[in-house]
């Protein structure tokens, strides 16, 4: 019992410094008085309407608008490409899918400073035009990685006899691939979207390195490095984080939640 | 990224071990279907192979000639030198207070009933953008009128990084079969040699996969030092990296780069062998 105590102690110990940071964080965004890093100001949600009053405003949600434009764009095509090639690479030959696969894998362990220096490296000696295609090439190289290994565990998965059903009974190659095998994988391909998704908005190192001094692209990550690194932490800022903090909690909760109920359906299924 | 790198790992090793005989009676449409893959390879030779090559060829360019002076350069260099080694001894320090931390509460997790969901509160701050992770913590570290530099610095790696530990780690732990366990008791042995001879060996491609996940990002990161070094003067690899390369020293970036790459490639190296050795079974809890 003693030991029992004991480990639940332990764990609430790792889980409070885990969270320490943030709860903080959070804490201080209702920080009244703009006293900077004290609580003594009493409760106020000054910094959250600053958000909109503030004169960073403008350049925030442009910030905003940078970082959803290119994830949308850079998850679109990740997800296109990647659904295409990783059927495509489930019918190459044995030698060729395994170096293919190796390949893919480069981005996925690469370490993202060396990604992105010799993204840096490789748009400058080839005079690619500075912003958001460099950005874009650069989100679609790192996200179709992930999009493929979503997929191909699947494809492996199905029985092929479905497949052959399908031709059987009179369907076009084309029929098949559309109404039986697309579907089929399609739970993949949304997991494969939604990580690319999450994983261009979240990219700092790369973005920062390619964006490019003369074209003025910034993204929310970059935006937040600049400023911190030019005026410190401002109270604004707080509020800020504390809306990506619950945001990225709440989006995190339901999928896993839609995706516990979702295997349970699968399960009952077969 | 890094944290999906945990999370693939189970799919990549899934897709490498799998027979490929289900696809023989697909044959007659393989010649038709494998098109479907030859754009992205064409994209992976352009923007994966062609920049990584770049790289490595311009390490060995220096003033328009082929040449080992980047190298020469970099290894006479004290400061860059001091770099690699404060880079080195952070990583290390960090890979193993993560270790120290992460590894009693992957077992006490793999005990518990609850222990899947406890595991997802473990996993979710990793979620958060490191960038505003590393803000929140100099934020605590400046409430709390505490020093920045080393200590702060190692806080915060710990503080990212931790997760990546737990993760691996409780996947490979719980993976293990109880029934070890307890021929081990019934054998006679007490409950700290049943630990030291099965868990501890048995969890090892935990371990090697989750110093993988601390060590190499913790030194090839950039930004997390910057914020929190205060007066000191500590660099890690990552931030005289992108410094060299911005201060248009490339050749001795490059150089860098290349010693970044080969520590990620051993390290992988290693990671694979384990999991080939271990069929790669554990694909169990993850968050994705």
């Amino acid at each position: 019992m003693v030991k029992k105590i004991l480990e639940r102690s332990y764990l609430f110990l790792v889980l409070a410094f885990l969270y320490a940071p943030i709860i903080f964080v959070m804490c201080l965004s209702f920080a009244g008085d703009g006293a900077r890093f004290s609580l003594s100001g009493g409760f106020s949600i000054e910094s959250y309407t600053s958000i909109f009053t503030s004169d960073k405003t403008p350049a925030l949600l442009d910030a905003l608008k940078n970082t959803m434009l290119i994830a949308v764009i850079s998850s679109v095509i990740s997800t296109i490409l990647g659904t295409v090639s990783a059927i495509g690479m489930f019918h190459l030959g044995k030698k060729m899918s395994k170096i293919v696969n190796n390949v893919n894998q480069l981005p996925i362990i690469n370490s993202e400073i060396v990604m992105a220096v010799s993204f840096m490296l490789f748009f400058t000696t080839l005079g690619f035009p500075e912003g958001y295609v460099r950005l874009i090439i650069g989100h679609v190289t790192f996200c179709t990685p992930y999009v493929v290994l979503a997929i191909m565990p699947r494809l492996y998965q199905i029985d092929p006899n479905i497949y052959e059903a399908a031709l059987d009974l009179g369907a076009t190659p084309a029929k098949a691939l559309f109404k039986i095998q697309l579907p089929m994988i399609l739970p993949n391909i949304l997991s494969g979207f939604v990580l690319s998704f999450t994983l261009s908005m979240d990219d700092f190192i790369i973005t920062q390195i390619n964006k490019g001094t003369s074209s003025g692209i910034e993204t929310l990550s970059t935006y937040i490095y600049e400023d911190a690194k030019l005026n410190g932490l401002e109270p604004f800022w707080f509020s800020i984080f504390t809306i990506i903090f619950v945001v990225v909690l709440a989006v995190l909760l339901v999928a896993n939640l839609r995706k516990k109920t979702q295997s349970v359906g699968g399960k009952n299924a077969k | 990224m890094n944290r999906i790198k945990e999370m693939t790992k189970g799919a990549v090793s899934f897709i490498k071990g799998t027979p490929q005989k289900i696809k023989s009676g697909l044959k007659n449409f393989h010649l038709t279907r494998k098109v479907f893959s030859y754009p992205y390879i064409l994209f992976l030779l352009l923007f994966v192979i062609v920049p990584t090559a770049m790289i490595i060829v311009r390490a060995f360019i220096s003033e328009g000639k082929l040449s080992f002076d980047n190298f020469a350069t970099f290894f006479t260099d004290g400061a860059s030198l001091i770099t690699l080694g404060n880079s080195m001894l952070i990583g290390v320090l960090t890979t193993v207070i993560c270790l120290l931390v992460g590894y009693p509460v992957a077992f006490i997790l793999s005990k518990m009933n609850s222990g899947k969901v406890l595991v997802m509160l473990f996993v979710l701050p990793m979620w958060v953008n490191f960038l505003i992770r590393t803000l929140a913590t100099k934020a605590l570290f400046q409430a709390a009128s505490l020093p920045l530099g080393l200590g702060a610095v190692l806080f915060c790696m710990v503080y990212n990084y931790l997760p990546f530990m737990i993760l691996p780690l409780h996947t490979t732990i719980s993976g293990i079969d109880k029934s070890y366990v307890e021929a081990a008791q019934d054998l006679g042995a007490d409950k700290v040699t049943v630990f030291v001879k099965t868990i501890l060996p048995l969890s090892l491609p935990g371990i090697i996969s989750g110093i993988t996940m601390v060590f190499i990002p913790t030194i090839s990161t950039f930004a997390i030092t910057e914020f929190l070094r205060g007066n000191s003067d500590i660099y890690l690899f990552g931030d005289s990296i992108y410094i060299k390369f911005m201060n248009n020293a490339w050749g001795v970036g490059a150089v860098m780069s290349i010693i970044m790459l080969i520590m990620v490639l051993i390290s992988n190296f290693f990671m694979s062998k384990l999991n080939d050795s271990n069929d790669g079974s554990q694909v169990g809890a993850r968050l994705w």
